[in-house]
């Protein structure tokens, strides 16, 4: 049985879809992370996000995250879905759900999965506001 | 030798490409292929920094590329 779920879609993700993922009877609570796609970031208000991804090599990244939760956590299952494309102030960029049978491995495992995710898996995303853009994080 | 680059977020902007085919000598290194770059592309200074992925992995500086290796010109990731 697959323990791991990983995504990159240009469709909008779907909650259930990863909460039915890593439902199991062994488990005694589920953990949720859902980004969303904030209004403004310094002061400035975004438009949209543009999301883009050097694919085959993030689902790779992705997996190991899932794999190295699995290994460091007591957890039962993990999914990481990412959405590439245009999204929208308050659309969800990421969700990562994690099923464990007592709630600090669920919640611990969720934290690393985002924290690695967002330093490792090769996910870029371009703010646009009314008057430009920028690619997040780019610039000395 | 020939090898294939590709340029993801503000490095596709910078460089003004997707993927090019890139001529370098045998059994150079990652490090020596990122100066290179930099004097090719003068552009890609504006860019904090840069990490390579060779063949879909993350490659470290004193990495020997081999011909046909595709080679991933990674700028800061932003995900999640």
């Amino acid at each position: 049985m697959k323990n791991t779920a990983v995504l990159i879609t240009s469709e909008k993700l779907n909650l259930q879809d990863c909460y039915d993922f890593v439902q199991d009877d062994a488990c005694g609570g589920i953990a949720l992370f859902v980004g969303t796609v904030r209004n403004s970031t310094k002061n400035k208000e975004v438009s949209l996000l543009d999301f883009s991804a050097y694919e085959p090599m993030a689902l790779k990244e992705m997996q190991k995250i899932a794999d190295l939760a699995l290994t460091k956590f007591q957890i039962h299952k993990i999914a990481i879905h990412h959405a590439v494309g245009e999204l929208q102030i308050g659309d969800i960029p990421v969700i990562i759900a994690v099923s464990s049978a007592h709630r600090k491995a669920a919640f611990e495992a969720c934290e690393f999965a985002i924290d690695t995710l967002k330093e490792t898996v090769p996910i870029w995303k371009k703010e646009h506001f009314n008057d430009g853009e920028v690619w997040v994080n780019s610039h000395p | 030798m020939k090898i294939q680059l590709l340029f993801f977020g503000i490095a596709t902007d910078l460089v003004g490409e997707n993927s090019i085919f890139y001529e370098l000598n045998s059994a150079e290194i990652v490090l020596a292929l990122k100066k290179e770059l930099l004097i090719r592309y003068p552009k890609l200074k504006n860019i904090e920094e840069f990490a390579i992925a060779v063949n879909e992995e993350y490659a470290e500086d004193d990495l020997v590329l081999k011909e046909n290796d595709v080679v991933a010109i990674i700028p800061p990731v932003s995900g999640g």
